[in-house]
């Protein structure tokens, strides 16, 4: 069964004013353990679908389904939670909490979750070790580099074993090495737990290791591929 | 995790958080020293009334409120003294005999009002024996001693020594002179007290205008705490029932015989929180302001806690938290400083000298102590709280409206 699926999906922005057509029914399924680039151009949608697969965005048109559920169907404060409890993130700016150490930062999804602080603690433990950052557990985010920071938000996003994890643009901000370490550790978390990763990129490094790429244009998913990697 | 998150966010901007710290804490002290130098001012007038001029309680015939004439006898007035002599609360009674009459001088006259005590229970209930400035207060051994205020010895020219000629109306309503010798010169904080009184044996002036000396037409009550007036009053009420019903006698707390100076104490209270308030909602300009650019700053990390799965709930109390801290903060700096200046004041007093002639001919001390209570302090640190949280609601609304999808894409 589908972990994601959507179906005739638009998004209009603007409609009263001057109305952006930033998807024009696109149609995707993704399955359980999937390692999922969805490319195109700036401007073609990619960042507007994954807003919807993430649940940050309702389409304005056409059904958005998470293992069954109907986002559109949820109420605001039911999509939050079903968030929390279902996907996880990776930003382009790591966006960690500046204020909260690493081993903070990563705990911060579980204590939203309502899990105890002993269970928390240990299981954020555990995560920083598996993404091999545990060392700077008590660094803040201004005090790690770009990939380090990057590693911890993996952390944050997979502490909580969610459906699948959103990354858009993971790597735009980081160099050669740390986006090869990166991708690497996503793969092998992905191959680990059979976590579901999708992405939103334009980098090659991060198409060459996707086994599936969806290429969106002017709205519309004009190309899938698969490829055995 | 949430208030971690609110209190190291209120370190990111040390300086901007630092001016909030200090403009509380600057409105907190400018308030509290306000209060405290008012509040000190009219309690000293107040204490001041009651030690040299009213006493706490005071017993009258009706009729003498009325004509002000020396014949208006409180009716059973030793009886009076002793009964109330055995109330606990009860510090002193005096049974007094009160004349207006005409003060003169070789060179000058004026109007008086001639108060005849039994010094050894006038010690207890009045503290003009201490504000003599010269001379000694009346001495039970001297014939027909007078103790006048400074500015009524200035007035007729008077010195210790002098004599002073005092003319009143006697029992039967004959005008009678007599003349007094200075023994003492009073001087206390209010002008006008001190330029129409002259304090005499209550037996000299009896004997002057023909009345025993077991007879008073005044009994001055002294507690030995103010706050005790109202049940003090009520227990006198009951205790002499008969003749309050009957219209012999009147009991008069000092706030009723000085109403001027009761609601200047009632006003004084009013003010106080009214100041404070005005100070608080000018601060609160401040924090909204502060808040909403902490909001902006953060759009982006607000749009990741909802994109994350924080609900708006505990985003609006990360708002609140950090607007409370902030706010809280400055408090106590400002009510450390000011518990320190009240204090200092409170002891050493504030001196006004320069402006004593002004203040003293409205009845104020030239040194003002200080004077704030402890329930202010605390209300004026759970407005601070209110006020933070009144101020954290616009800002925290602005943060609810944000959209994670939009916020975290901000480059702010």
């Amino acid at each position: 069964m589908s972990i994601i699926q959507a179906k005739n999906i638009y998004k209009v922005y603007n409609e009263t004013h001057v109305p952006v057509h930033a998807l024009n029914g696109v149609d995707l399924e993704i399955e359980k353990g999937e390692f999922t680039a969805i490319v195109g151009p700036s401007g073609s949608g990619k960042t507007t679908l994954l807003n919807i697969i993430g649940g940050l965005d309702l389409p304005t048109e056409g059904d958005i389904f998470i293992e069954g559920t109907n986002l559109k169907t949820l109420s605001s404060r039911q999509l939050i939670d079903f968030r929390l409890h279902n996907i996880g993130f990776v930003f382009q700016a790591y966006n960690l909490i500046p204020v909260l150490t690493a081993l903070e930062n990563t705990e911060f999804i579980l204590e939203l979750q309502g899990v105890s602080k002993k269970e928390r603690e240990k299981r954020a433990m555990e995560i920083l070790k598996t993404v091999d950052i545990a060392d700077k557990r008590d660094h803040k985010p201004g005090q790690l580099s770009g990939g380090q920071q990057q590693r911890v938000a993996v952390a944050r996003a997979l502490v909580s074993q969610p459906k699948y994890i959103i990354a858009d643009e993971p790597t735009a901000n980081l160099d050669s090495k740390s986006t090869e370490e990166l991708l690497t550790l996503m793969k092998k978390m992905n191959e680990k737990f059979q976590t579901t990763f999708v992405f939103a990129t334009h980098d090659q490094r991060v198409m060459d290791k996707a086994r599936r790429i969806i290429t969106i244009e002017d709205g519309k998913a004009v190309k899938d591929e698969t490829f055995e990697r | 995790m949430l208030l971690a998150i609110a209190w190291r966010n209120l370190w990111r901007n040390k300086l901007r958080s630092s001016v909030i710290f200090i403009s509380i804490a600057v409105g907190i002290i400018g308030a509290i020293t306000s209060v405290g130098f008012m509040s000190g001012m009219v309690d000293q007038r107040e204490d001041a009334a009651i030690a040299n001029e009213v006493s706490n309680i005071q017993i009258h015939n009706p009729k003498f409120l009325l004509n002000d004439e020396a014949q208006y006898m409180v009716p059973g007035a030793a009886q009076k003294v002793s009964e109330i002599e055995q109330i606990p609360q009860v510090k002193g009674v005096s049974l007094r005999l009160k004349v207006t009459g005409m003060a003169a001088s070789a060179n000058a006259g004026a109007g008086i009002t001639i108060r005849g005590v039994n010094v050894a229970s006038e010690l207890k209930v009045s503290d003009i024996n201490q504000n003599v400035i010269e001379g000694t207060y009346l001495t039970q051994n001297a014939r027909f001693p007078a103790v006048v205020g400074q500015k009524l010895a200035h007035k007729l020219d008077l010195g210790l020594g002098d004599k002073i000629i005092i003319t009143l109306s006697d029992s039967s309503g004959t005008i009678t002179s007599g003349a007094f010798q200075i023994e003492g010169i009073f001087k206390t904080a209010n002008d006008q007290f001190d330029e129409s009184n002259v304090f005499v044996k209550k037996s000299d002036l009896a004997k002057l205008i023909g009345y025993p000396n077991n007879v008073g037409n005044e009994i001055a009550i002294r507690l030995n705490s103010n706050m005790d007036t109202p049940m003090v009053v009520n227990k006198l009420d009951k205790m002499m029932v008969g003749d309050i019903h009957s219209d012999k006698i009147i009991i008069q707390s000092w706030d009723q015989i000085q109403p001027l100076l009761k609601s200047m104490v009632e006003m004084m209270d009013y003010f106080s929180y009214l100041f404070l308030i005005i100070i608080m909602a000018a601060l609160a300009f401040a924090i909204i302001n502060t808040m909403l650019m902490a909001v902006m700053e953060r759009t982006r990390e607000i749009g990741m806690l909802m994109a994350l799965g924080m609900n708006k709930r505990k985003i609006f109390n990360l708002i609140l938290l950090e607007t409370i801290f902030l706010s809280i903060i400055g408090a106590f700096i400002g009510l450390g400083v000011s518990v320190l200046v009240v204090h200092h004041y409170a002891i050493y007093g504030f001196d006004l000298t320069n402006a004593a002639s002004g203040l003293n001919s409205f009845g104020y001390s030239a040194r003002i102590f200080f004077r704030v209570s402890n329930e202010f302090y605390f209300i004026s640190l759970i407005l601070v709280v209110i006020i933070a949280i009144i101020s954290s609601i616009s800002p925290a609304l602005k943060a609810l409206k944000l959209q994670p999808a939009t916020a975290i894409r901000e480059n702010i």
